[in-house]
């Protein structure tokens, strides 16, 4: 079975492609059809192909299958090849099965639209390109499916083309990931020129052989890849393009701008751990930018009226803490963290996706919004697990287990990165914050808006198995102190080697701690939202707070900036050279030579005396200029 | 003869089709359109007839070559050859030809016989341009290629098509003008030290001269050359050409002509004068990447969708001349990869512009937005080469500009990462274009009929052909390959090909 790995991301682009030369034809029950089923049977033959991965893991615990030699000049050659180890394994089965629910979701949740179909041939296309940006066995061939992802992204937050603000949007995110995609682009040259290979694993091997740990070529080729991950996962300085794409489909939000894409980057860095390795400054450079980029966007989420946008900043805020873990080589922790956010994440904008659609004028106002837990049951709960994984209650949730990893091996790295951990644990405290202050104002007080329409079946189940796994997901590595199961850390073992040994009374009380700390973000939300004091209401209206909730909210001001440094002078220089001044120099002779012409004209008047005139003072003058001489 | 028979089947084919709009419009569109299927009919057996290909002494490895006294008094011979490198310009050229007989079905309703006269002809040329060995006849084929394309620009071209013509011609013959003043300069030197004088390229490759001398014939060559690529700073003529022209004259404009510049180069300029190449490479490169970035910029500025897709061919023929420069292997495979992508795609985007003229009568994007509220087929076509234009992995584009990027890093890194932030450029220009054509508001005005079956045909071609260099490009770096062993032996070794690999 695992040599039909090909089949995996060849039937969506199969689905796309029905879908596109359709081009609209099909009755809308059969572009549902077509635009699930293809993911649903990738779904499948990912899993059998799992669990024979598991059963019997085929030798070096990967699985390499060149299916065609692309380019061939001289020594580049790269092929189109599919690489399975247990990093692309556990990312193919999340992508397949998260994507397979969200598609099933969108068929209800986009019922009626007039670009159904459109939706799913982008939906499919952009799964199939995330499938190949997973598998690839060379980089270039993963290259093709990172822009693949990003062109699907520009394509359906773009969905709903009539509206020019979502175009602006859909644009933004694709310029802004490719400046990133341009440093990964120079990061291939570097690595190619100097290891003579794109192939991923002969890379790597290559790279530890000849570039010496600590090496400035490896920092520099690195720190190229580093700014493609920033790009696509929205890491500072780059993270500005994805609060605005949440103009797109929720289901688009949820599946690309949550579950997947955006944690391309993660996956980048994870599958080239072995350069950065060779590289500690870059290596320290990711941690410090993951929290970096986890406190600024949690307190940015914090601030934010639209649901959505909550969530975005929230995204961004988490693929912080992956970044983090990534950073201080907790290389298993950041794909286990992927993953139990791929769940809650994906669950809580699909439970966003709910309420917005059930809301008259689909209402993303929080402060709109209000004692929806009685009238939308089904949404309320599962926001409500979505959130309780997302702020880590202890015990029952899974990004619970997964942020818990992260934090003691961040403790346990040591060093001067306290102050890493001590991010970590402020956010983690503002996580629970945001995302409560967001389920008391939106389920609980006095209704606002009317409800209408009710849900089928199609947006229940989802629902409810995400619901499931945001819950029971994280039982799969648990701490010490809980249990001890280690199953994801062994299975990944082979990747990234043995998992580091915490210490055991350490690591249980960073355990309670961190849990007490998720507990009070929770209690200071009810007390703040559920009760809230006059004397609090006051304080928000103080102008230096409302000035810092305005800065918090346009998400620390780095659109102003970018506007002024970036896209200013851009459009400046578009717009004074717009036509085009080295074509003046040409027009420019042309006048010339056609004024030359006039005033020669002048002379010829038909008159014989001024003939004879200018005659005799030509003759005086070239004698004068003789006898001079 | 089989070689000659390319040249002269579309010069035939015109002098039939013009009276033949006597009898019938459609009777021209149908000689062209057989005179097209002919040529390629004699191409694939060329092709298929030399499958070993011929050696030449001294001149590398040929799949036909072709050999006749002209004027032998001045040494001047009918000397074809058709290498892998001229063979895929060819089969662009003759691919192109095709869509753009199909294109002009309804677009062209006056003087049609003239027009595919011109038309043809035109093709006839370009095909002699990328056949001829001989300077003299080389030089002969270029004037054959531009008169009529004078022509098709003043006669069937749009409002302000006068002044595009002439400033056309004067940027093409100013420089053809220089080009022949090279020629005959290096023919007189080549006569000076051995005593035969003769235009025979295979003769003339390796003529000894001084630094000096052979830089100032280098650059006679090179400056016709690049004008007609287009580089910057001589690119002004190619906007106003490509704006006013007919649909069928842009495609042929940007799909073809542009290419025999970046033929020139390859073919001629580093063959003929390498060491003089190699100190000029590093100005050359500059003019690329500024061009690269220029083009882009204007691009982006632009209201008019014609010149957009102008300013645009700047850009990406920026790549082809970076490329050229850096003469090795992988850039050398992707400037001819960029020619053809360049020649599918812009064709394919000129197309577009020409069908949504056809039925806005209006090229101005301030006047579009929302197309694709009427018109889905045209605008997802036209995103979908838009997006193939900004160099999209797995389309054509892409799999040019990034050999001749990492080509280029190997020699000069800091061109290939200026020349890499344009690809940030075209995304910019490529997707404005897609927003204020397609995307927005949809206007009542704009209503009009969608793209038709004969105009669906085509396009589906150009799109299975841009799919397949991207996804499928090894058979045309193994065609090419041989032509770019030519050109390194053409060089005697003085130029050596670098290999991919590093080590």
């Amino acid at each position: 079975m695992i040599h039909d790995l090909w089949l995996v991301p060849a039937f969506p682009l199969l689905g796309a492609a029905i879908l596109m030369i359709s081009a609209g034809r099909l009755p809308s029950r059969a572009v549902a059809l077509v635009g699930v089923v293809p993911v649903a049977v990738s779904a499948i033959v990912s899993a059998i192909i799992g669990i024979g991965f598991m059963a019997a893991p085929p030798s070096g615990h990967a699985f390499t299958e060149i299916l065609w030699r692309w380019i061939a000049i001289g020594g580049f050659r790269p092929a189109v090849g599919l690489y399975l180890d247990p990093l692309s394994l556990v990312m193919m089965l999340v992508v397949t099965i998260v994507g397979f629910l969200i598609l099933l979701y969108s068929t209800e949740f986009m019922a009626g639209d007039e670009g159904y179909s459109r939706f799913f041939a982008y939906m499919n296309l952009f799964v199939s390109a995330m499938l190949v940006l997973l598998l690839a066995s060379n980089l270039l061939f993963l290259y093709v499916g990172w822009e693949g992802v990003g062109l699907c992204s520009y394509l359906l937050i773009g969905f709903w083309y009539q509206d020019a603000a979502n175009g602006l949007a859909a644009r933004k995110a694709f310029i802004v990931t490719r400046i990133g995609d341009t440093g990964l682009m120079i990061g291939l040259f570097v690595l190619f020129t100097h290891l003579g290979t794109l192939d991923i694993q002969p890379l790597l091997h290559r790279a530890a052989s000849v570039w010496p740990h600590g090496s400035a070529i490896a920092s520099l080729a690195t720190a190229l890849l580093l700014i493609g991950a920033l790009g696509k996962s929205a890491q500072i300085p780059l993270q500005t393009w994805l609060p605005d794409a949440m103009a797109g489909p929720t289901p688009v939000s949820a599946l690309i701008h949550a579950a997947t894409m955006v944690t391309a980057g993660v996956y980048l860095i994870a599958r080239m751990h072995g350069l950065y390795m060779l590289a500690p400054a870059i290596q320290m450079t990711v941690a410090a930018i993951g929290a970096a980029t986890l406190f600024v966007a949690a307190f940015a989420a914090l601030n934010q009226h639209d649901i959505k946008r909550i969530l975005a900043y929230s995204t961004v805020s988490q693929i912080g803490y992956m970044f983090l873990a990534l950073g201080v080589g907790a290389w298993t922790a950041a794909i286990f963290h992927f993953m139990a956010h791929a769940f809650f994440k994906a669950l809580l904008f699909l439970a966003a996706g709910a309420i917005t659609m059930r809301l008259e004028h689909h209402e993303h106002d929080i402060f709109r919004m209000g004692g929806l837990a009685k009238k939308l049951p089904v949404a309320f709960w599962s926001f409500l697990i979505g959130s309780a994984s997302l702020a880590a209650l202890p015990l029952v949730t899974a990004g619970f287990y997964s942020k818990e990893m992260i934090l003691s091996e961040t403790w346990a790295h040591g060093g001067a990165v306290p102050i890493l951990w001590a991010a970590g644990l402020v956010t983690a405290f503002v996580t629970a914050l945001y995302i409560f202050r967001a389920v008391f104002i939106v389920f609980f007080g006095e209704a606002k808006t009317p409800i209408v329409g009710r849900y089928g079946i199609r947006i229940v189940l989802p629902l409810a198995v995400l619901s499931v796994l945001a819950v029971i997901g994280g039982f799969v590595e648990t701490p010490n102190g809980l249990g001890g199961v280690t199953i994801f850390s062994r299975f990944m073992g082979s990747v990234f080697g043995p998992a580091p040994l915490a210490a055991g009374a350490t690591e249980t009380a960073l355990l309670v701690f961190a849990s007490l700390v998720s507990l009070s973000g929770v209690g200071l939300a009810w007390l703040l939202y559920m009760r809230p004091a006059p004397r609090f209401a006051a304080w928000t209206q103080t102008p230096s707070v409302v000035a810092w909730r305005a800065f918090f909210l346009s998400g620390w001001g780095f659109d102003v900036v970018y506007d002024r440094l970036v896209v200013r002078p851009f459009l400046y220089v578009v717009r004074i050279n717009r036509h085009d001044a080295i074509d003046d120099v040409y027009t420019g002779i042309a006048e010339a030579s056609r004024g030359l012409h006039r005033l020669l004209k002048l002379t010829q008047t038909g008159r014989i005396r001024w003939y004879a005139g200018w005659l005799a003072a030509g003759s005086i003058l070239t004698i004068a200029v003789a006898v001079i001489r | 003869m089989m070689l000659v028979w390319l040249i002269l089947i579309p010069l035939l084919g015109g002098l039939l089709a013009w009276p033949a709009a006597r009898l019938r419009a459609a009777a021209a569109r149908w000689v062209s359109l057989i005179a097209m299927a002919l040529d390629l009919l004699v191409l694939l057996l060329v092709w298929l007839r030399h499958a070993g290909p011929i050696e030449i002494t001294g001149g590398g490895r040929w799949i036909a070559m072709f050999d006749a006294p002209w004027i032998p008094q001045l040494g001047i011979s009918l000397r074809l050859g058709l290498d892998g490198l001229s063979l895929l310009l060819i089969l662009l050229t003759i691919g192109l030809g095709f869509v753009s007989v199909v294109i002009s079905w309804t677009e062209i309703g006056e003087r049609v016989g003239a027009f595919h006269f011109n038309l043809l002809w035109t093709i006839a040329g370009t095909i002699g341009v990328f056949l001829a060995l001989d300077l003299f006849l080389f030089f002969f084929a270029w004037e054959i290629m531009l008169v009529p394309m004078y022509f098709l620009i003043a006669l069937w071209g749009h409002e302000n098509r006068i002044y595009a013509a002439i400033k056309f011609f004067l940027f093409t013959q100013g420089s053809g003008l220089l080009m022949l003043l090279a020629i005959l300069a290096l023919v007189f030197v080549h006569q000076r030290t051995t005593g035969t004088l003769t235009f025979d390229y295979f003769r003339l490759l390796g003529t000894r001269m001084s630094p000096s001398t052979e830089m100032w014939i280098m650059l006679g060559f090179f400056i016709a050359f690049i004008v007609k690529l287009p580089a910057v700073p001589f690119h002004t003529w190619l906007p106003d050409a490509h704006t006013e022209a007919p649909t069928a004259g842009s495609v042929i404009l940007a799909g073809i002509m542009l290419k025999t510049g970046a033929y020139g180069l390859l073919r001629f300029v580093v063959p003929l004068f390498p060491l003089a190449a190699i100190r000029f490479a590093p100005i050359a490169m500059l003019l690329g990447v500024i061009g690269i970035i220029y083009g882009a910029l204007l691009a982006f500025g632009q209201n008019d969708l014609k010149r957009l897709v102008a300013y645009s061919s700047v850009s990406h023929l920026g790549f082809v001349l970076l490329g050229v420069f850096a003469w090795n292997a992988l850039a050398l495979q992707g400037a001819v990869m960029q020619m053809l992508a360049h020649g599918v795609s812009t064709g394919a985007l000129f197309i577009m512009v020409g069908a949504l003229q056809e039925r806005l009568h209006t090229r101005d994007m301030r006047l579009m937005g929302g197309l694709w509220a009427n018109m889905p087929k045209l605008s997802a076509i036209g995103m979908f080469f838009a997006i193939a234009s900004l160099g999209l992995p797995g389309l054509g584009n892409f799999i040019g500009e990034f050999l001749i990027l990492i080509g280029t890093f190997r020699v000069y890194p800091a061109f290939a990462v200026v020349g890499t932030l344009g690809v940030i450029a075209a995304a910019a220009y490529a997707l404005i274009l897609v927003q204020r054509a397609f995307h927005g508001p949809p206007r009542d005005a704009v209503a009009a009929p969608d793209l038709r079956a004969r105009h669906l045909a085509v396009m589906a071609a150009l799109t299975v052909a841009i799919v397949y260099l991207g996804v499928y490009p090894q058979p045309v770096f193994d065609m090419a390959s041989g032509g770019l062993a030519n050109l390194q032996t053409a060089t005697h070794g003085v130029l050596k090909l670098a290999e991919g690999d590093p080590r």
